[in-house]
């Protein structure tokens, strides 16, 4: 353990004479924000925990049931079915952004003419409309008269069937996602390149290191921490997907592309089912949490071997 | 300029080229879609430039009964969602700025994990309890969950960074905290506003799973009207694409014109809500 250093209240005491007027309290400007976080973001909250112990539907009368709608997520295998599709979809929808979007920032790192208009036209897939956006991927999906069919003719490969089969939903969903969010990748790795001091690259072309060299041993290291956040956040918003699956597939064909959020979307808005909604509810809160944790622990792993055994 | 550095410039252009066009690609295929007749966009191989141009599709949406209903509603819900949000966020992200209730923040981070649809189960059952559902208050109330915490999560961040001097010298000659606040602090913070309203405006107009629960035949914002057009009224390419192109044309349109606003809002770390 490592000693920790304090500075002794004595010399906060001393400090604190000088100043003549009583530093104001700020808590008024916080009360109206703390209202209305209370109302739509804890309430709904403990609501929501308070419901996944009942059986609670729509006009049956509510009774307590302790644990058991989380029993039952044990045993339904729709629901085991939709945490293997939240994993490959997340897993994928992580991974390929992270690539594309670290390539994009190297890129975008260079100064250029129409520097900010190229950002700004490359940013608009990640800030459009998702069920419009998905509105169009489906016209492209689509296996006769969609575009991508044809691209792919003009390159010899032979049609896909893209999100109307069930081997190839997933992926083609990952598609749109890695579309819309490498952008976020982009933006927050070319926020970490533009903090990297110049010396290294300056030695390094003295002494005379290839462009990849440079990448993978100067500019790499030096932007992990960065990736590290774009890949938690992308993890977040991949699990919680819903728009453009919902607005493409409704989670089909049959239940392939079916993740947990569209399965609570189904238990809770179609079958009426609450409280067992609302169990979903908060075990897919817990798995976002834990997902997070496990980022955080081979994080925190990484960044032990790279100090402890060197090279 | 030597021969390597003009062979880096092309292949810089070329880099350039392949990342920006499947974005360009994408939207000139949208209005390409949006102003074909049917019979253009049912042929294979695909048309990319109509030779007749089917400016009806967009009148056709436009013209429809319920277009602007709709419409209204989304300016309605994303305008009181992010006016509200702005009235308490604001104040909130300087007060917790200046007390650095750093601490706090963890209720913005839960926020932002929690699946939107997590927040609809509880509060649909409010909202139906207290016979609100035929109206636009319960989406106006729900949109708060995305726009409240990227108001405050951005003005945190902004009065952080904001200089104390100024306004501890007003303090010292007798302004009340409020005249600091509302005289030297948002003056000061009116980029930081700019920001927060811009992304708060954006994810709101954009939100599609709270209305696909909350909104009825009356209620509908754009995006859900849009996704009900699909099922329901509309099967030809023409009319549907170019719904989908006015629908989110508005955030297109802001990407473009405020595109340094929302890469400074987006990499201080607030991203997408609900």
């Amino acid at each position: 353990m490592s000693v920790i250093t304090q500075t002794s209240p004595a010399a906060a005491k001393e400090a604190a004479p000088e100043k003549q007027w009583r530093r104001p309290s700020y808590w008024p400007f916080v009360v109206p924000a703390l209202v209305v976080v209370l109302a739509i973001i804890i309430f709904p909250w403990l609501f929501t925990i308070w419901m996944s112990l009942h059986e609670w539907k729509v006009g049956v009368p509510t009774t307590f049931v302790g644990l058991s709608n989380y029993l039952r997520l044990t045993g339904d295998p729709r629901f085991i079915e939709a945490v293997g599709h939240t994993l490959v979809y997340t897993a994928l929808s992580v991974l390929l952004p992270l690539m594309l979007g670290t390539l994009a920032a190297v890129v975008f790192h260079q100064k250029f003419a129409g520097r900010g208009f190229l950002r700004g036209i490359f940013i608009m897939p990640m800030m459009a409309t998702p069920v419009a956006i998905g509105l169009v991927w489906t016209m492209m999906f689509h296996p006769q008269l969609g575009v991508l069919n044809y691209l792919l003719s003009l390159v010899g490969i032979p049609a896909q069937l893209w999100v109307f089969h069930p081997a190839t939903v997933i992926p083609s969903l990952v598609l749109v996602e890695t579309w819309q969010w490498t952008p976020l990748v982009m933006l927050i790795v070319l926020g970490g390149l533009a903090a990297i001091p110049t010396e290294p690259y300056e030695s390094a072309q003295i002494d005379g290191a290839s462009f990849w060299q440079v990448f993978r041993f100067i500019t790499l290291p030096l932007i992990m921490p960065f990736l590290f956040i774009a890949g938690m956040i992308r993890m977040i918003d991949a699990v919680k997907s819903f728009d453009i699956i919902f607005a493409i597939t409704q989670g089909g064909p049959g239940s392939a592309s079916e993740t947990i959020n569209l399965y609570l979307y189904s238990v809770a808005f179609a079958y009426y089912d609450i409280g067992y909604g609302s169990a979903i509810a908060v075990i897919f809160f817990l798995l976002i949490v834990a997902l997070a944790a496990v980022m955080l622990y081979v994080r925190q792993r990484m960044l032990w071997t790279e100090m402890g055994g060197g090279a | 300029m030597n021969l390597r550095s003009i062979l880096g410039r092309i292949g810089l252009w070329f880099a350039i080229l392949v990342i920006v066009s499947p974005a360009i690609l994408f939207f000139l295929w949208m209005l390409s879609l949006s102003l074909k007749f049917e019979i253009d966009n049912a042929a294979y191989p695909p048309v990319f430039f109509p030779e007749h141009i089917a400016w009806k599709n967009y009148a056709d949406v436009l013209a429809s009964n319920r277009f602007l209903t709709y419409f209204l509603n989304s300016l309605v819900v994303t305008g009181s969602a992010t006016a509200l949000a702005l009235m308490v966020g604001i104040p909130a992200g300087y007060g917790i700025a200046r007390m650095a209730a750093h601490k706090s923040a963890i209720v913005i981070l839960i926020a932002r994990i929690t699946p939107g649809l997590s927040y609809l189960i509880p509060l649909f059952l409010l909202f139906q309890w207290l016979g609100l559902l035929g109206t636009l208050v319960p989406q106006i109330i729900i949109h708060l969950v995305v726009t409240v915490p990227i108001v405050i999560w951005i003005m945190i961040g902004y009065f952080e960074t904001t200089p104390l001097e100024l306004e501890e010298a007003a303090l010292i000659d007798g302004a009340t905290r409020w005249q600091v606040f509302r005289h030297v602090a948002l003056p000061i913070a009116k980029p930081g506003i700019a920001v927060a309203f811009i992304l708060a405006v954006i994810f709101s107009w954009n939100n599609f799973v709270f209305g696909i629960v909350l909104a009825g035949r009356e209620t509908r914002t754009l995006p859900v009207a849009v996704y009900n057009m699909i099922s329901f009224d509309q099967l030809s390419w023409g009319p549907l694409a170019a719904a989908a192109l006015i629908v989110t044309l508005p955030v297109l349109l802001l990407t473009v014109f405020a595109q340094r606003q929302i890469v400074a809002g987006l990499t201080a770390g607030a991203v997408k809500g609900g």
